[in-house]
Parts: C-alpha cells; structure tokens; sequence
C-alpha cells in the first residue's frame, strides 16, 4: 500500500519535473531560484520552442551550467542575460526585446484591434442612420398569413 | 473613400500572402537562426591539441584568413562534410582548423584516423564552451575569420561543394586580398 502511494505520488508529481539535474542546481537556494526564473525565458538552440530550463539537450544542459556560472560569480539578471544574446542573438530570448525590428509584432494585434474596430463603429453607426424599414403593406401581411396557414 | 474601402481588404490580403509565400519557400529552413556574431571579434581562446599535440589559440591566427570547423566523431552531418573537407585547404588556399566539441579525444583520433585529417590544427573542446562563445548551436558549423580576426560567416550544418564554390572561396578571395 505504501509502495502503491509513493508510486501515485510519483506519477502525480512527475509533470513538475523538468530537464533541470540535480548535479547543476546552485547550492544557494535564492541563486537557484533566480537561475530558473531566467532559464525559463531562455530558448533552447536546439529544440527551439523548448526552454532551456525543459529541454534535455546537451547544449540546453551547457547553457543551464553557464547561467549559474554567471549568477554565482555575482553577475545581475541583466548581465546573465546579455552574455547570451551576445552570442546567440536575441533568438536566445523567448520573449523578443520591444525595438524597433519588434514593433509590428508587440504592436499589430493592437492596430489591428483598432482598425477593425474603427471600421466596425462606422458601419454600425451608418446602418444605425439609414432610413428604417417601411411597415408591411395590409396585402403583404395577408401573404404571410397564407404562407404561414400552408406551411401548418 | 468607399474605393479605399474595397481596395483596403485586397492590400491586406496581398501583404499577408507574399508574407506566407516567402515563408513557405521550400528552400528556407525555419530552425536557422542568424547569428549574432557576424563581423564581431571571434572570441579568444586556447584549446589543447589532440593527445598532447599542437592546439590552436586565436592569437595565432591573426593576420591571415582562415576557416574553423567545428565538427565531432558523433556528428552523422560531420561524416558527410568529411569528404568536401579533406581537399578544402587546397581548393581554398588558406588554412582550415578543426574544432573537437563535445568529444572524447579517442573516439575523434578514430574518426579521424579513418576517414582522414583535413586539419592545420586541432583543438579540443570537450567543455563546448569555446563552441558556446562562437555561438554554435549544433554541429558541424563552419566559421571565417578574417585578417582582423573577425568572424566574417557562419554556415551552419554540413558544407556542400555548391557552397564551397559558391560563397566559401569567393569570400575568402574576397578577404585575402583586402
């Protein structure tokens, strides 16, 4: 019974794990905690939509060890984080930088919002001006009646 | 005004599909990413030599232009590039090195014993951290580094005699003779 629960515990608590070894982890917890935060925002450079913090590359493996590397020898988040991009671009970065180059990106949902919502208000506006509908005539709603009455 | 209207939609749809067309080119590899170190310094290092043999060190390189390779015996693409790479110094005229990653030094002194050195120089790299600072993501990667010692370009996987001829010998032509 015991063995049955510490296999469901197992089993339960399996998703949570992720690539990261025990052997690579920071002996300071608040050191490791802030290694993982990073390596989350980082892209494996080999299974790309994978963090480096999931991915069971070797590669995604060196660059855990080199970003605790760098936080334990007492560089910031920022610093951690630009000795990646200066080698690997901000492809390295999950979370593209706003410049420039990105603004379409961060930006186009939101002026695509706007101009279809622009265009939307217009239209409701103009339909809500025209003209209303004309009653039906006395011999239209006798043709109804007949086509309803048929119908049954 | 109500032109605009129906043109604006057509404008749309035009812009988005060359988008797709382009990106759908058959010949585009989306996993390849630019790099970041085009015309920057290569990085400095100094790798020990294959058992105890000459390594290389990048202040040994200055002033001419040569090709790294960074290759491993576990490399399936690297076994492929080995034929175009065993006549590359002479095709090309300037000294080609060869960069262990992530190997062990008997399986690359097997590799190489079988299949041939096509290198000036080896150096060891069993850390990939020397491939790390080139920003290699996967090898073979092949690097030219200039007369500056500045990394002028990157092909990433294994080199094919189209791109030898076509863009790896005029560049370096190009560079030797600036």
């Amino acid at each position: 019974m015991k063995a049955l629960l510490a296999l469901l515990a197992f089993l339960l608590l399996a998703p949570a794990a992720f690539a990261v070894e025990p052997s690579e982890r920071l002996a300071d917890p608040a050191l490791e905690a802030r290694a993982r935060a990073l390596s989350e925002e980082l892209r494996c450079l080999v299974c790309q939509n994978e963090t480096i913090d999931e991915s069971g590359a070797p590669l995604a493996h060196d660059l855990r060890v080199l970003l605790r590397e760098r936080i334990a020898a007492g560089d910031t988040d920022a610093q951690a984080i630009k000795y990646l991009t200066d080698r690997y671009g901000d492809f390295v970065l999950l979370k593209p930088p706003v410049e420039p180059a990105t603004y379409l990106l961060w930006f186009g949902p939101i002026i695509v919002l706007l101009l279809a919502g622009g265009g939307a208000l217009i239209y409701l506006r103009r339909r809500k001006a025209a003209a209303p509908v004309a009653p039906l005539s006395a011999a239209e709603e006798q043709r109804i009646e007949r086509l309803l009455k048929d119908e049954g | 005004m109500r032109r605009l209207l129906f043109v604006l939609p057509v404008a749309l749809f035009v812009a988005v599909a060359v988008y797709f067309l382009l990106a759908l080119n058959p010949n585009r590899d989306p996993q390849l990413l630019p790099s970041a170190m085009i015309d920057k310094p290569a990085p400095a290092f100094q790798l020990a030599g294959l058992d105890g043999g000459q390594g290389i060190a990048l202040t040994a390189l200055k002033g001419q232009v040569v090709v790294v390779n960074f290759f491993a015996s576990w490399c399936e693409p690297c076994r492929d590039e080995h034929p175009l790479l065993m006549g590359l110094e002479k095709q090309i005229g300037v000294p080609v090195y060869g960069i262990a990653y992530k190997d062990k030094q008997p399986d690359t002194d097997r590799f190489l014993k079988q299949l041939g050195d096509p290198y000036k120089a080896i150096g060891v790299d069993e850390s990939g951290r020397t491939a790390i600072d080139f920003g290699v993501y996967g090898v073979p990667e092949t690097y030219v580094i200039d007369k500056q010692g500045r990394i002028r370009k990157r092909f990433v996987g294994p080199l094919s005699e189209r791109q030898i001829t076509g863009e790896l010998l005029p560049l370096v032509q190009q560079l030797q003779h600036s």
